[in-house]
């Protein structure tokens, strides 16, 4: 069912384009050598071309050129072998030259397209229209005093990779299909850390609104510097129901910049911005046409690493995971990585139930990742390797892999796990083993303790004994939980079951 | 291609300068008379002609990606007008 | 050389072969050179800052490498420098009111490289505001006066060219053995042509703009003043360099620009384009002209008419693409960072009354034409347009280099006119230009050197322009025009006269 709001005067279809500009990971700036890090002191990571400084002239930094041309292979996009730095010209206080160097009519990327899963389980192709480079603006505080703004250039200069959607979207899922995907895609290429809280990656949201069926677009207006998935869903609604309202009221929606308050849920229009359309694009003279050698870009194409739509299809392939269980574990590098080092010579399904639940949940109750698990993935395989001997059932290894993670967060332990390198997924520092003989967890195998057991549950219950041969089948769950709670839930459950039916019937 | 006041106005704010009528009566007049004389051009037949842009003979060359500048905040702030703290102070903008 | 020669009077070349031989020291030129700006410099006003400490520690430091033998090409010899030069510590102010409180942090790559071969330097010299214009009336410090005289009226006041007056100026009044310019539509020609010196505009990219205060990227060259054709060879020499700095800096190795001076140029051909001639233009000119293609001839040329069909249109050009690019790189004068503030109720106000009070007039209008030719509506019919014209003009030049080695045209179409002339509207003054901006838009190098004096007593220059980084081959034909045309005439106001 295609996703419709409801104004007064019945159906509408909302149209979305995401232009995000995703800052590029490296070390210097794209046009001058200052440093990139996020978080230094203001003002220190600022060169005299940054400042524009009379008489400085940018320098293009190579590694930029690679992460974008990276991404434009990541996005199945066609680079540009020549393409051109164009000046965008205006004024404001974070843009120390009077004009950003950005490219407009020859980008280094050209047409590609994402491939998103919506909520409902289908996907859908959003196309890209094109990617480019420009740089980042300065920070402008508008809080540390009462009559003036302060201005820190550390930003100003870095590379920005503007990505630029076709306007497919058709709802705030996609939307927010479409940020977690392109924010994949980049961490995995590593061009772009995708920390929307941090400012990295921004999304500016075009919205417009029509009618079903309805031919053309109607007058969009653009969200600005959205940094949450979050707020981009909601400032498709947000915006979309505000221009309904314009339309139903018989106004027409005015083309604007606006700002999404996600205090209140809606979008304000920007303050200034007046004559801000007139850019006065023109080639940058102090730079010369980047030209692309074909063998480089071939050679950049082959060096990738397997990115998320083809990793997630050999999850499927090779380990018979579902596209959904797939899906989650390779929305990142590193949970797929930490789920394959598990799934090597282990039941692969039984390994993914395990990973995209109980340990998913503990990496979000601790607050961690799988960079730093309180557990590595050997540690989590030899407990299920545990369940697969018999040693213990599925039940309690929950309960062991709990106390394994409570041991590895005790305050002399947690050092071990906070900082952890790629090499420590390999040495198991707690053994489960241990915790199993320790706590006296072992699976309960031994037939005559199960049988006699299960013979005094049958005699305890006769009641519901009948009632079970008399045909109420679901009872079985009772007998099967009073035996586990018998034996402090250690029974072997395959032999409770069998035993369980041949007394019961 | 005439400029009327209106218009020499509007390129006054692009370019953020400030003008009075005096002045800006005066450059419709200067302006219209440069504009005039430039109009030259268009007897130029420019038909499969490239445009170009800068005599400069090569391609972009690239540099390494390495940390080579910035780390001198002082001299950065060295020449502001309005220095407070590490900062450049300006009006306060309301977005 | 006459025992009465002030050491004011000497050439580089002379200079340096004194400084070797012990003759005098690097002290004492730069003290004399001292000496007659402060005599001087009042009345011309080519100077607009002296740094007597820095110039006395810059000799003396030269003394000390004389002493062990150093070979610098340059080492003890003072210079003037153009004010859009950056120079660490030193004021930089571009001419206008917005720099005024300007001390850049850096150094210029090419006052850097004359630095690094020994130069001393006398200090910074007046200019038009921010390379816009060809008289030196645009300054916000007061116009430079042309050390020549005319011969029938000795009170007019002359200009000496523009933008780079000051530079010129100075070179010519013994103020400085060599100077520094830009030239962007002629700065470095004209002023050369109306003080009867020798400048240079080398290749585009030839030597780096790092440091350069940018007028019109695309367009800026900056070059030596001299006076002879051996002087300015061994200042490009110095000045000129790739610099990894300037992404449109040239790759290409610095031939040897003096050695080039010997070469002989029979054999060569000198085209000679029918269109430089302007409406108006002096006979003189003209006669001159002549003069210079009889004398090449005569040291063995071969003589070629060629056509640069789209000359004319340079000048419409130039004031298309200049003011577009100047409009944009001077957006960065704001009042943010540095320069002159003029405080406002809100940013909006701060820029608008910033930019108003520290931009004069001529810069306020050509921000002014260059917004609006890039504003939305007219970028085709104008920027786009104007970069194709400039593209032809730069295949008229490659079409004549494949039948000629050189051309040889004047440098202006007048001699220097007085303060007030050609100020009834800006396109009068733009016409000086007419000669100069083609091989500004085409990036070709040119030069030009003293012919002789018009009937008034005024130098008058003949431009050389050859192919993109045949600098040598230029400087070979300028050589041969000096050895030929025989100029001695001074200036009536110089140091010692």
């Amino acid at each position: 069912m295609a996703y419709a709001l409801q104004g007064r005067t019945g159906s509408w279809e909302v149209v979305v384009g995401l232009e995000v500009h995703a800052q590029v990971v490296s070390e210097s700036k794209l046009f001058s050598g200052a440093a990139t890090a996020f978080g230094a002191e203001p003002n220190t990571q600022v060169s005299f071309v940054d400042a524009a400084f009379p008489g400085m002239l940018p320098v293009i930094n190579r590694a930029c050129v690679e992460q974008a041309v990276r991404t434009g292979l990541g996005l199945n996009a066609a680079i540009n072998k020549v393409s051109r730095f164009d000046r965008k010209n205006y004024f404001y206080a974070d843009l120390p030259a009077g004009y950003q160097i950005s490219q407009y009519e020859h980008p280094i990327v050209g047409k590609g397209e994402i491939e998103i899963e919506c909520a409902d389980g289908s996907t859908k192709m959003v196309g890209v229209t094109r990617l480019h480079l420009e740089q980042d603006a300065g920070k402008s505080l508008h809080d540390q005093h009462p009559t003036k703004s302060f201005i820190d250039l550390n930003r100003a200069g870095v590379a920005l990779m503007e990505i630029v959607s076709e306007p497919d979207i058709r709802s705030p899922d996609e939307a927010g299909a479409y940020l977690r995907k392109l924010r994949s895609i980049l961490r995995y290429l590593g061009t772009c850390d995708g920390n929307m809280e941090e400012g990295s990656m921004r999304a500016d949201v075009n919205v417009s609104v029509r009618k079903p069926g309805e031919a053309g677009y109607r007058t969009r207006c653009e969200v600005k510097n959205v940094n949450s998935v979050r707020f981009a869903m909601h400032a498709v609604e947000a915006e979309a129901l505000r221009q309904i309202e314009v339309w139903e009221s018989g106004a027409e929606v005015q083309q604007e910049t606006r700002l999404f308050d996600s205090n209140r849920g809606v979008t304000r229009a920007m303050r200034s911005k007046e004559d801000a359309h007139d850019y006065r694009y023109f080639p940058d003279p102090d730079l010369l046409p980047l030209v692309l050698d074909q063998a480089w870009i071939d050679d950049l194409r082959v060096h990738l690493p397997e990115l998320p739509d083809a990793k997630k299809a050999r999850f499927m392939r090779d380990y018979g995971l579902s596209a959904y269980d797939a899906g989650v574990l390779v929305a990142e590098q590193t949970s797929a990585l930490f789920y394959e080092t598990v799934a090597k010579g282990r039941d692969p399904k039984v390994v993914a139930n395990w990973v995209t639940g109980d340990f998913f949940a503990i990496l979000n109750k601790l607050g961690r990742t799988f960079e730093n698990p309180p557990i590595n993935a050997a540690e989590l395989g030899a407990i299920l390797d545990l369940i697969k001997d018999g040693t213990i059932n599925g039940k309690i290894a929950k309960s062991v892999f709990e106390e394994m993670v409570g041991r590895a967060m005790a305050p002399i332990n947690v050092s071990l796990t906070e900082n952890l390198s790629p090499s420590d997924s390999f040495s198991i520092r707690i053994d489960p083993l241990t915790i199993v003989d320790e706590m006296g967890y072992r699976q309960l195998t031994d037939t005559g303790v199960i049988d006699a057991t299960v013979d005094k549950i049958i005699a305890a219950n006769q009641d519901k004994v009948a009632e079970f041969r008399s045909g109420k089948d679901k009872l079985f769950g009772f007998f099967v939980g009073q035996v586990m709670k018998a034996t402090q839930g250690k029974a072997n459950p395959a032999l409770v079951n069998e035993t369980l039916k041949r007394r019961l019937t | 291609m005439a400029l009327d006041p209106a218009t020499v106005r509007r390129i006054a704010t692009l370019a953020r300068i400030r003008m009075d009528d005096a002045e800006v009566t005066t450059l419709v007049g200067e302006l219209n008379s440069i504009l005039g004389w430039i109009e030259q051009l268009n007897e130029v037949d420019i038909s499969g002609v490239d445009p170009l842009t800068g005599s400069a003979h090569m391609a972009l060359t690239m540099r390494e990606d390495v940390v080579t500048d910035g780390g001198y905040p002082d001299a950065i702030l060295f020449n502001a007008p309005d220095r407070i703290g590490d900062f450049f102070a300006v009006p306060k903008v309301v977005e | 050389m006459s025992s009465a020669t002030e050491l004011t009077d000497l050439t580089i070349v002379q200079g340096r072969d004194g400084l070797r031989a012990k003759a005098f020291t690097a002290v004492d030129l730069t003290l004399a050179h001292l000496h007659a700006i402060e005599a001087l410099n009042p009345r011309l006003n080519a100077y607009l800052s002296v740094g007597h400490a820095q110039a006395m520690e810059q000799a003396r430091a030269a003394d000390a490498a004389l002493a062990q033998g150093d070979m610098r090409p340059l080492l003890g010899i003072p210079l003037a420098i153009k004010d859009l030069f950056c120079t660490t510590g030193v004021r930089t102010t571009e001419g206008s009111k917005i720099l005024m409180p300007f001390v850049p942090p850096y150094e210029s790559t090419v006052t850097a490289n004359l630095l690094r071969d020994g130069a001393v330097f006398l200090g910074k010299t007046n200019m038009d505001e921010f390379a816009m214009g060809s008289s030196n009336m645009t300054s916000y410090y007061g116009p430079v006066e042309n050390p020549w005289k005319r011969r029938q009226d000795a009170t007019a006041v002359l200009v000496p060219g523009g933008s780079s007056g000051g530079s010129a100026a100075a070179v010519a009044a013994r103020l400085a053995m060599g100077g520094t310019g830009t030239d962007t539509g002629g700065s470095i020609r004209q002023p050369a042509s109306f003080c009867g010196l020798v400048g240079v505009k080398p290749t585009y990219g030839r030597c780096s703009r790092w440091g350069v205060v940018a007028f019109a990227s695309s367009l800026d060259h900056p070059g030596p003043f001299a006076r002879t054709v051996r002087d300015c060879a061994i200042l490009l020499g110095s000045m000129a360099g790739h610099d990894p700095k300037d992404s449109t800096s040239a790759d290409v190795p610095v031939p040897d620009y003096e050695a080039a001076c010997e070469r002989p140029i029979k054999g060569l051909r000198i085209g000679v384009p029918r269109e430089y001639r302007a409406d108006g233009m002096p006979g003189e000119i003209e006669a001159l002209w002549q003069r210079g293609v009889a004398w090449l001839r005569d040291a063995g040329a071969e003589i070629v008419d060629v056509s640069l069909p789209h000359t004319k249109y340079g000048l419409a050009t130039y004031y298309i693409i200049a003011p577009a690019e100047a409009s944009s790189n001077l957006a960065r004068y704001d009042g943010v960072r540095f320069g002159l503030r003029e405080d406002g109720e809100d940013l909006r106000d701060l820029y608008e009354r910033t930019r108003a009070a520290g931009f004069g007039a001529e810069v306020r209008r050509r921000i002014m034409i260059g917004t609006y030719v890039l504003s939305a509506g007219y970028y085709d019919a104008y920027y786009l347009r104007a970069q194709k014209v400039r593209a032809l003009i730069m295949r008229d030049f490659t079409e004549a280099f494949a039948k000629v080695d050189a051309l040889l045209t004047p440098t202006a179409p007048s001699a220097a006119f007085a303060q007030g002339e050609k100020m009834d509207d800006p396109i009068t003054m733009y016409l000086n230009d007419l000669f100069t901006v083609p091989a500004d838009l085409a990036g070709v190098p040119a030069m030009s050197v003293p012919g002789g004096l018009d009937a008034d007593g005024l130098p008058l220059g003949l431009q050389i322009i050859a192919r993109p980084f045949d600098e040598a081959t230029m400087f070979a034909v300028a050589a041969a025009l000096e050895r030929a045309a025989g100029f001695v005439a001074l200036p009536t106001l110089r140091a010692g006269g």
